[in-house]
């Protein structure tokens, strides 16, 4: 009905104000984060190549590796804790929600249990610090005082705010799974623990690679919530700092640290590869396998 | 859910109870925290520190701290900041990625997939790590802070899951009814117009699911939009978090006012938020 060219025409048309915005305002800045990690800015003088000196700084400088390095696994335990606690009590609340035992109060409780989703890390925060606050008495112990515990408490009250979006993940794909199945299997003679063992479960197994990657993106882009509670110098001694909190302070500075843009773009790109490069091997290895296998 | 409805007369059997009794703990586990903000945010500051977890009574009840908010804070000029840049970039969001959805679907030649799959792959684009050249490109155009400079790159932010979740709901317009309005002449934008009534559902998701992250969001507004005159809500709590320190009601009341608008507007587009959040991220 409409010709090649007039598709052409329509298409960029429709398409350019959204494409705009978004390259200008999203990827422009991600590429040039890039190119200027290759450079060193000298003021009035220009701008000069220095290849890879950033990262040299970054990776190996005595002071400034530390840090990196100490962000970097704090941040593979930050996602780390997300992903043991956050994924098996969303299956267990989506699996709850799904039963077919709630009647009429299957929304309410959905709604419910994803509100601290809606919150602010701000009021999370807060919240939960007055709770462990030793002074109102529920932890006689400084959880986000003490090294060992700091950040296990952080990612906690991460989790305690996100549950519900692995439980609306997992709720959906369990309501998607065809009636006829689960009553086949009924008439079979399964009951309710089988018939979600060997039919619901195998049928929503793909949805966990997926939730494990987006907590993967979301945990590796964690700032709010430690800055929230501790400022940009995430303490006691750097324990719950994240490589979030790391590139505010290398870039706007710190009590100890001055600013320093090509160091921060540096460690912008670090994190950005980070995050695509295992986003890329997820999709071309796992979600391209699992696919074939769902329904 | 016509599964859950049939059971809704069964008897209490065992399982049944074990069921709820364990959905009410995690519920309570959920909003607890939160019912003690609000709570103590309604009490005096003995009654706060005396007996956290008492409702207020006759005695203890006192709105003290909800004044002080209004009078010491920048409440109103945070919840207008907030507002403003909210609303507008759920407006810009919807308006742009319709339009782009739509013709993603409609107009199949060869680079339609490859933007498509540009938009898909922003979903997964950090946009926060371009903060340094984001801040230089507001500098130069004189952005810096202003609410646009938010707004611009909240659009941005929001753009690919819009686009990505409006394409799914296109998909489900039957070809016949666009056909039928090109046949009576109708032009493109007018055949747009026409059909995008019927993916309401798709907008009311679009903007559930861009609201909450543009409202909660801290490090944008620290960053491009610091002055008093253009704090949001969020980073007016925080500051106020940090300022009143041993104020509680007050900050409990901050806290309280902060949450509210956004919990209220949740809970009213729940549905739409879930189907949105599920439709749009496992594409």
């Amino acid at each position: 009905m409409i010709s090649p060219a007039a598709a052409y025409r329509n298409l960029l048309l429709f398409v350019l104000p959204a494409l705009a915005v978004y390259l200008v305002f999203a990827v422009l800045p991600l590429a040039t984060s890039i190119v200027m990690s290759f450079f060193q800015t000298n003021g009035a003088s220009g701008d000069t190549f220095v290849g890879l000196a950033n990262y040299e700084r970054l990776f190996t400088h005595p002071t400034i590796s530390a840090r990196f390095w100490n962000a970097l696994l704090n941040n593979m335990q930050y996602f780390a804790i997300h992903l043991i606690v956050e994924v098996p009590m969303g299956l267990l609340l989506a699996a709850l929600l799904t039963s077919g035992k709630l009647a009429r109060s299957e929304g309410i409780y959905r709604t419910l249990l994803f509100i601290p989703a809606t919150l602010s890390v701000v009021i999370v925060g807060f919240v939960w610090r007055l709770i462990i606050n030793p002074l109102w008495g529920l932890v006689g112990f400084p959880l986000l005082g003490t090294e060992s515990t700091a950040l296990t408490t952080i990612s906690l009250m991460s989790v305690w705010q996100y549950f519900g979006i692995p439980m609306v993940f997992l709720y959906s794909a369990l309501l998607a799974v065809p009636n006829e199945l689960v009553e086949a299997a009924n008439i079979d003679g399964a009951g309710g623990w089988t018939t979600f063992w060997k039919i619901k479960f195998p049928l929503i197994a793909p949805q966990f690679g997926l939730i494990a990657i987006l907590t993967y993106i979301w945990t590796f882009n964690g700032f709010d919530l430690v800055f929230a509670l501790n400022g940009s110098a995430p303490g006691p001694n750097y324990s719950t700092d994240i490589l979030g909190t790391y590139f505010y302070r290398t870039f706007f500075g710190s009590s100890g640290q001055l600013a320093d843009l090509d160091l921060g773009a540096a460690v912008a790109t670090v994190i950005f590869t980070t995050v695509l490069v295992v986003t890329a091997v997820y999709f071309w290895l796992v979600q391209r396998r699992l696919k074939s296998y769902s329904v | 859910m016509p599964r859950a409805r049939r059971q809704g007369s069964e008897p209490w059997t065992f399982e049944r109870i074990i069921v709820h009794a364990l959905l009410i703990l995690f519920v309570l586990l959920a909003i607890g925290p939160v019912l003690i903000v609000i709570i103590n945010s309604l009490k005096t500051t003995p009654a706060i520190f005396g007996g956290p977890f008492d409702l207020p009574t006759a005695k203890t009840f006192s709105l003290e701290g909800y004044k002080r908010v209004f009078t010491r804070g920048n409440f109103i000029v945070n919840y207008r900041n907030s507002l403003v840049v909210t609303v507008t970039t759920i407006v810009l969001t919807i308006v742009v990625s319709t339009l782009a959805a739509f013709a993603l679907v409609e107009y199949r030649v060869r680079i339609t997939s490859l933007i498509g799959g540009l938009f898909v792959l922003g979903i997964m684009l950090p946009i926060r790590l371009g903060t340094i050249p984001i801040i230089q490109m507001m500098m130069a155009w004189k952005l810096m802070d202003t609410l646009v400079a938010l707004i611009l790159v909240y659009t941005a932010m929001s753009i690919p899951i819009a686009v990505t979740l409006m394409v799914t709901y296109f998909r489900t317009v039957p070809t016949d009814l666009k056909e039928a309005a090109r046949m009576d002449g109708a032009s493109e934008l007018r055949t747009f117009w026409i059909v995008l009534p019927l993916v309401r559902p798709g907008l009311a998701a679009v903007a559930a699911l861009t609201m909450l992250p543009v409202w909660n969001d801290l490090w944008f507004p620290l960053i491009l939009a610091p002055s008093k005159q253009n704090q949001t809500v969020t980073l007016g709590v925080q500051q106020f978090v940090g300022q009143f320190m041993n104020d509680y009601p007050a900050l409990l009341a901050a806290l309280t006012l902060g949450a509210v608008p956004l919990v209220v507007l949740f809970t009213l587009f729940s549905r739409q938020f879930i189907s949105g959040l599920s439709k749009g991220y496992s594409k």
